[in-house]
């Protein structure tokens, strides 16, 4: 009954249209049936689910001019966790893409009534995040400062001032509290009709009741849709079956990995109150008691995010069981206890009802989007934590231009379906790990937070050593990698408590591991990244990589490339060093998270050709990044060879013999900028090399280090990471590496027009290097990333990573320069003489500190200059 | 769906004046006066501790007015949850059997057991031991009434009786030779107890006579048959009955011997005794302490079996047995007001010679008793209507009951278990505590008026009840902690057990009875297999 009055369905009187076009809609109620539209026999593009990602996505299309569309929904359009949603559009996002995709659907469901004429019940009540703790309103400042150069006004306000902007709430355990004026309510189901009505409008099918069994792929591509009332051909499939994403996409014969889980998500209805509240009053969102309260029909509605969530469906269950979830009033004890807490006159309210709604969650409480890495023409769009109603509109939009243009016009890789793998598919991983990402909805985010579920998956097989030496673990990719070592009668805090925005507990460890690395040697296990060789039996490897990266990779062989792989636009799809290992073969280090991404760029582009062979080798070694200027030492010592730069200059890679082992390959690089060597060994060899390393660099100083010092190491050295700083929306030009783009190698390569257009015209926005001038690391705030940087008081951009240097003894931010005209907004050129000349400001949670902007690193600090990446720096900074 | 009743806590509050309003009836069941005229006339004396058992109702009442007088209010002492618990588990006592000793499999776990004392000092008290010569397991609650003293011993001597009875021929003169040439004894019980089971040093020399003249004459009767369970329990009881009456008769030179051994005739007490062995279960009830068997249905739910026979007013057969057993004139003064003679509650107990003995025997022994004795009201009053001796028999029932794979624990307690709550409660609590599964019913609002306030009472209710579960290591404690604590809801509510635990001493008896509960645990696997004829 509720349900009725939460949707409040008015659209089938006001479309008549759109009801003819339907399937009985009310067959429950009228015997006279009439017969369903028959579905087309073919269409450019079927959508399965009709819930608000499915309209939405639909709808997008259709206004992107492709109309050949079929929405398909098993039930009713709207029925699902759409029609259950509690309907906040809320843009306090952490992430700038999850931000963006916020701001945009709020604007869109405004107008989206006059554009439609369906009422969506949009109110802008406005939000109220509230602040239990310091730390919690830490976290709140550093939102609303990306809020407010996004420009979304929000303020951060005092707990008096939250008494005056709602009548019920108990303020006295408040700190402060953050006020987003704009945010809105709207009716969840009312949208995503209003939206399937404009796209249908635009000549996009919608059939009800039709139920996809399965996709059709041949040949890696998808062929078409077979459903419970036909087969519909198609060149594109989208996946928005939200909770149900993941069954479909293992429907058919090749699985579409789609890693996400549905939990139990309970929220509480209740009758009006005696004088019933403001259809405009804020909504309130207390994260510390784990649970958010809207206005409701005069009442409330309010739910929250638990710490002990109820996973369901794991085995896979039909649709209808959504219907039919009980309520659990001791599982919701918690929360109401938050809640008469946070309003304690509610007392007496009447309950009306406890809604349990499966939310779909996914292994990094971020969404899903884009297509297959394994099945062209197959996109996705699921898995939304929560927040469908808030990412809608821009999801869909930023899915359906990837659809038309090929690619979306924002970054979207931190949403990307392919920074999962396989190894996200098991489902009693998944199960463990959304138990953990849902109480996270809530929880306080911190710098440097891992995941604690689905652990110990991917590891080196120095693991266990490296474990009984005090190794400190975090996952990338389900890989585990160091993060430091504790060293032995030192004690850390426990997890819980270590969460802080200030100087973390393990800083003088780093810094220990630094110090080593500066001056002796350390030993990092660097298993996790992505490791490829490219063969072919004649030319074609060498002539199909000078196509597909930046660098001229016809070298002599033994030499190791930094290069790019870029797209057509120029930006980073892949930063990574290949070494030619024969004049045939290549092999290729890329990111750990690039394991699928960079596979599928390059299957898709290689030819179908026998004689090329790509083969994915990670597994097969493990790397051992010495770092140092004893790494010589030792190496040289184990090996019998001499390691100086007169025979082994720095970017050289040769197979030689560790200990006892052989055909161990040794590359002069260390991802640092200082001097050392990787070694990539045979699985099989790789405790002994090891243990040998460690016996031999005894008398060096030898240690071992985790990932933070390696990471401090390169952000002082300004060196860019893809993932973190690259994108594929950043080319070369703008992170200062035209060295590793040989525009003139002879042989065209992607992205190449854009590069020689940008060469010409100049980048609109420039990798710059930051260091903290007036900021004390014991006291002050850390830096994490995501800041914004201000120029003469004006916001130029954000900052994309950041760390401690222990050489500088100052914090180092890196980010991206823009000029946006003071007048128009308009983005202008940015010179080196505009970086150059400008006070620079980082905003770390509202407040500024003094920085000072650099293009080059700090060459003269650091020890020799013999490394070719610093002479080729230095080359490029006298141009 | 929920009857709506359940869902809302609104009486919370005023519960403990309601327990107060109720509180006119009395909780001293076992001896009760007959007459408010008789009572008047003989009992004006204020009431010793120890022989306080023969108020009637009314002076109950008011002593209990009184005890508000000079306490000017009634003190409500709150106990914080650790006070609690540490006095409901100042008794609790816990044993595991080894499932394989080296001889024999058991089919007992193990057992928990744990007394609540409302009388100072406690009249109850259990026992526990493992038959060392024959196989099996003895377990039992005694409740003493009229004091503590017959209790006492007979759960110091009853489990050597009934050992001796099951013990065969060879063993017996075994240890007869052992005895009389002065080697070491085979040991004939192994005991499970509690530090605060104590057992009188003084008067086990007395004791020993007493059983080593019992095997005596079993050695000389021998019958050569094998022992029969249930006819060595029931000798047993007989015998022990028969040795404390015999003892007080004749007397001991000891001044402090003679006079325990008159107490110990003199105050009563019931007894409910349990044997195991493999899969054959006996149970020996004399009295109204009870025993129920905790079976688990097929569909996870418990039900209770009960394995004794209550000897009380409310069990017609041992109404109309005592009635037969004496002239049809006394038929009417034999069970008056549901008390045997009108005075006690018990229709079969130990000791209580009042009830046994002549009124010449009575009226001899105490005139040659020492002072104490002659000066005691109660030993003195010879109860009204008392033509036909003996009035009372220590012969228990025995039931005999094959363990199946579905019994998974057994009950033994004494009334004040009993009369708070049903069994069929009893076994739900204690099933779903011994497996760790608690059929909570959810809660479902559906069409009910309830307020976000009424429903977090409610809940953190639900809460607490579960939360209880974990605190308590002692199935036995946990039963004890629903009996005293439980609120209309059925469940704990931590006020409520506050209350009735912070209760001084003089009132703890008018809102509850000693408690004494034993849990035992049977081993399904083992139960199983002997079953199969595996073992």
């Amino acid at each position: 009954m509720f349900l009725r009055l939460l949707s409040d369905v008015r659209w089938q009187a006001t479309h008549p249209k759109w009801r003819r076009m339907t399937c009985s809609r009310r067959s429950t109620s009228s015997t006279a049936e009439p017969a369903p539209v028959p579905l087309p026999a073919e269409a450019q593009v079927v959508i399965c689910g009709g819930g608000i990602m499915g309209t939405s996505v639909a709808y997008h299309l259709s206004k992107m001019g492709w109309k050949d569309v079929v929405l398909l929904e098993q039930g009713r359009l709207a029925a699902g966790t759409t029609r259950f949603s509690a309907g906040i559009v809320s843009t306090a996002r952490h992430l700038s893409v999850e931000l963006k995709m916020a701001d945009y659907s709020n604007k869109l469901y405004q107008q989206l009534e006059q554009e439609t004429g369906v009422s969506t019940g949009y109110v802008k009540t406005g939000s109220i995040s509230l602040a239990q703790t310091q730390d919690r309103l830490i976290s709140l400042k550093r939102i609303a400062s990306s809020l407010n150069v996004m420009g979304i006004p929000c303020e951060i306000i005092t707990p008096k001032q939250v008494a005056q902007l709602h009548p019920l709430i108990n303020i006295h355990d408040l700190v402060g509290a953050m006020y987003v004026p704009e945010d809105a309510l709207v009716s969840s189901a009312n949208v995503s009709l209003a939206l399937a009505t404009a796209a249908s409008r635009n000549g996009v099918q919608i059939h009800e009741r039709t139920s996809v069994s399965h996709v059709s792929i041949q040949k890696g591509r998808v062929t078409g849709v077979e459903t419970d009332r036909g087969q519909i051909k198609c060149q594109y499939f989208v996946n928005c079956a939200g909770q149900w994403a993941y069954e479909l996409g293992h429907s058919g014969k090749e699985p579409v990995h789609i890693p996400l889980h549905a939990c139990e998500h309970f929220y509480l209805l209740t009758h009006p109150l005696k004088e019933p509240l403001a259809s405009n009053l804020p909504t309130i969102v207390d994260p510390d008691g784990r649970i958010y309260i809207r206005n409701w029909q005069g009442g409330i509605l309010s739910g929250g995010f638990e710490k002990n969530p109820k996973p369901l469906f794991t085995e896979g269950r039909n649709q209808l069981e959504i219907q039919n979830l009980q309520e659990d009033w001791d599982h919701f004890e918690p929360l109401l206890s938050a809640l008469l807490r946070r309003m304690p006159d509610l007392e007496a309210l009447q309950i009306m009802q406890l809604v349990n709604c499966p939310e779909s969650f996914t292994p990094d409480m971020r969404c899903i989007m884009g297509e297959s890495p394994t099945v062209r023409g197959y996109f996705v769009l699921a898995g939304m934590n929560s927040a469908g109603i808030s990412y809608g509109g821009g999801a869909g939009k930023y899915l359906a231009e990837w659809m038309v243009n090929g690619y979306p016009s924002e970054n979207v890789w931190p949403l990307d379906l392919k920074r999962f793998g396989t190894l996200q598919s098991s489902r009693t991983f998944l199960r463990h790990r959304v138990m953990e990402v849902m109480p996270l909805m809530c929880d306080l985010k911190v710098p440097r937070w891992d995941f604690q579920t689905g652990r110990q998956l991917r590891t080196s097989p120095l693991y266990d050593r490296l474990d009984a030496q005090g190794a400190r673990w975090m996952e990338k990719h389900g890989f585990e990698r160091v993060k430091y070592f504790v060293p032995p009668g030192t004690d850390l805090l426990d997890l819980e408590q270590s969460k802080t925005f200030y100087k973390p507990d393990w800083f003088d460890i780093v810094g220990s591991e630094v110090k080593c690395c500066k001056e002796a040697v350390c030993v990092i296990d660097m298993s996790s990244f992505t490791k490829f060789e490219i063969s072919s039996t004649g030319d074609e490897a060498l002539e199909n990589l000078q196509y597909l990266f930046s660098n001229d990779l016809d070298v002599p062989v033994g030499h190791v490339v930094h290069t790019g792989m870029l797209n057509e636009k120029g930006g980073y799809e892949n930063d990574c060093s290949i070494a030619r290992l024969s004049k045939r073969s290549f092999f290729m280090i890329s990111p750990t998270d690039q394991q699928v991404h960079c596979w599928t760029w390059l299957k898709n582009r290689l030819p179908d050709d026998s004689n090329l062979t790509l083969e994915d080798v990670t597994w097969k070694y493990t790397a051992l990044n010495l770092i140092g200027p004893r790494a010589v030492d030792v190496l040289s010592e184990l090996s019998y060879a001499p390691m100086t730069p007169e025979h082994f200059p720095s970017l050289f890679c040769k197979e030689m013999s560790v200990g006892y082992a052989n055909g161990i390959r040794v590359m002069s690089i260390t991802h640092t900028g200082e001097p050392g060597f990787v070694l990539y060994i045979p699985i099989e060899y790789a405790l002994h090399v090891y243990n040998e390393v460690m016996n031999m660099g005894q008398k060096y100083g030898i240690r071992n280090a985790g990932y933070y010092a390696l990471r401090s190491l390169r952000i002082e050295k300004f060196f860019a990471f893809w993932g973190q700083d690259l994108d594929a929306f950043t080319t070369p030009m703008e992170c200062g590496r035209e060295f590793q783009v040989k525009l003139e190698k002879g042989t065209e390569f992607i992205g190449q027009e854009a590069l020689l257009e940008q060469k010409q015209n100049g980048v609109y926005k420039r990798f710059t290097m930051f260091i903290l001038e007036d900021h004390d690391t014991d006291t002050d705030l850390w830096p994490w990333w995501g800041e914004p940087i201000f120029r003469n008081g004006r916001y130029v951009g954000k900052t994309t990573s950041s760390a401690y240097s222990y050489t500088l003894e100052r914090h180092v931010c890196l980010g991206f320069v823009h000029h946006f005209d003071e007048k128009t907004g308009e983005e202008l050129v940015v010179t080196a003489d505009f970086i150059n000349n400008g006070d620079y400001a980082i905003d770390i949670a509202g407040q500024r500190f003094q920085a000072k902007a650099k293009l080059y690193p700090f060459s003269s600090l650091f020890t020799q200059r013999r490394r070719k990446d610093e002479e080729e720096l230095s080359g490029y900074q006298r141009e | 769906m929920p009857a709506p009743a359940h869902l809302f806590p609104l009486i919370r509050n005023c519960e403990i004046s309601r327990i107060c309003s109720t509180v006119c009836y009395c909780h001293h069941k076992h001896l009760c006066c007959l007459s408010s005229h008789f009572a008047h006339s003989h009992f004006r004396c204020a009431p010793q501790k120890k022989f306080a058992a023969l108020y009637r109702p009314k002076e109950n009442f008011n002593h209990f007015i009184h005890a508000r007088d000079y306490t000017s209010t009634p003190q409500r002492f709150y106990l914080t949850p650790p006070q609690v618990n540490s006095i409901l588990k100042a008794n609790e006592y816990s044993f595991k059997v080894p499932e394989f000793d080296g001889k024999n499999v058991s089919s007992v776990l193990g057992f928990d057991s744990n007394q609540l004392p409302a009388n100072a000092p406690i009249e109850d008290r259990r026992s526990a031991a493992t038959c060392l010569q024959t196989r099996g397991m003895l377990l039992g609650v005694f409740d003493g009434h009229a004091g503590c003293a017959c209790a006492q011993a007979v759960s110091e001597r009853l489990f050597y009786y009934i050992a001796v009875s099951l013990l065969p021929h060879e063993t017996l003169l075994e240890i007869e030779n052992a005895v009389e040439s002065g080697r070491a004894l085979l040991p004939i019980l192994q005991w499970h107890k509690h530090p605060n089971d104590y057992f009188s040093k003084e008067a086990s020399k007395l004791y020993f006579n007493s059983l080593r003249t019992y095997w005596q004459e079993l050695i000389d009767l021998n019958s050569g048959e094998t022992t029969d369970v249930k006819e060595a329990l029931v000798n047993a009881f007989k015998r022990l009955d028969n040795d404390i009456s015999l003892e007080a008769q004749v007397g001991d030179p000891n001044s402090f011997l003679n006079y325990l051994v008159l107490r110990v005739a003199f105050s009563g007490a019931t007894a409910c005794v349990a044997h195991v062995d493999g899969v054959d279960l006996h149970v020996a009830n004399t009295g109204d302490s009870r025993a129920v068997l905790g079976v688990q249905e097929e569909d996870g739910s418990w039900s209770a079996v009960n394995l004794s026979y209550d000897h009380n007013a409310q069990n017609e057969h041992e109404v109309k047995r005592v009635r037969k057993e004496h002239p049809k004139s006394e038929e009417k003064n034999v069970v008056k007001q549901d008390r045997l003679l009108g005075l006690l509650m018990p229709f079969r107990a130990f000791g209580d010679v009042k009830f046994k003995w002549s009124i010449d025997l009575q009226k001899r022994v105490i005139e040659s008793g020492p002072d104490q004795l002659n000066d005691n009201e109660y030993t003195k009053f010879i109860p009204p209507n008392y033509h036909t001796p003996p009035y009372l028999t220590a012969e228990p029932e025995v039931i005999h009951h094959k363990l199946r794979p579905q019994d998974k624990f057994l009950i033994l307690a004494t009334d004040g278990l009993w009369e708070t709550m049903h069994r069929q409660d009893v076994a739900r609590i204690v099933g779903e505590y011994l497996t760790g599964v608690h059929h909570q019913q959810p809660i479902a609002v559906g069409g009910y008026k309830v307020t976000l306030g009424q429903m977090h009472g409610l809940l953190a209710e639900r809460r607490a009840r579960i939360s209880s579960v974990f605190e308590d290591q002692n199935a036995a404690t946990h039963l004890i902690r629903h009996a005293v604590g439980n609120n209309e809801f059925g469940t704990v509510d931590h006020d409520r057990l506050s209350k009735m635990l912070s209760l001084p001493e003089e009132l703890a008896r008018m809102y509850r009875d000693d408690i004494t509960i034993i849990v035992v645990q049977f081993n399904s696997h083992v139960i199983g297999a002997c079953q199969n004829g595996e073992l």
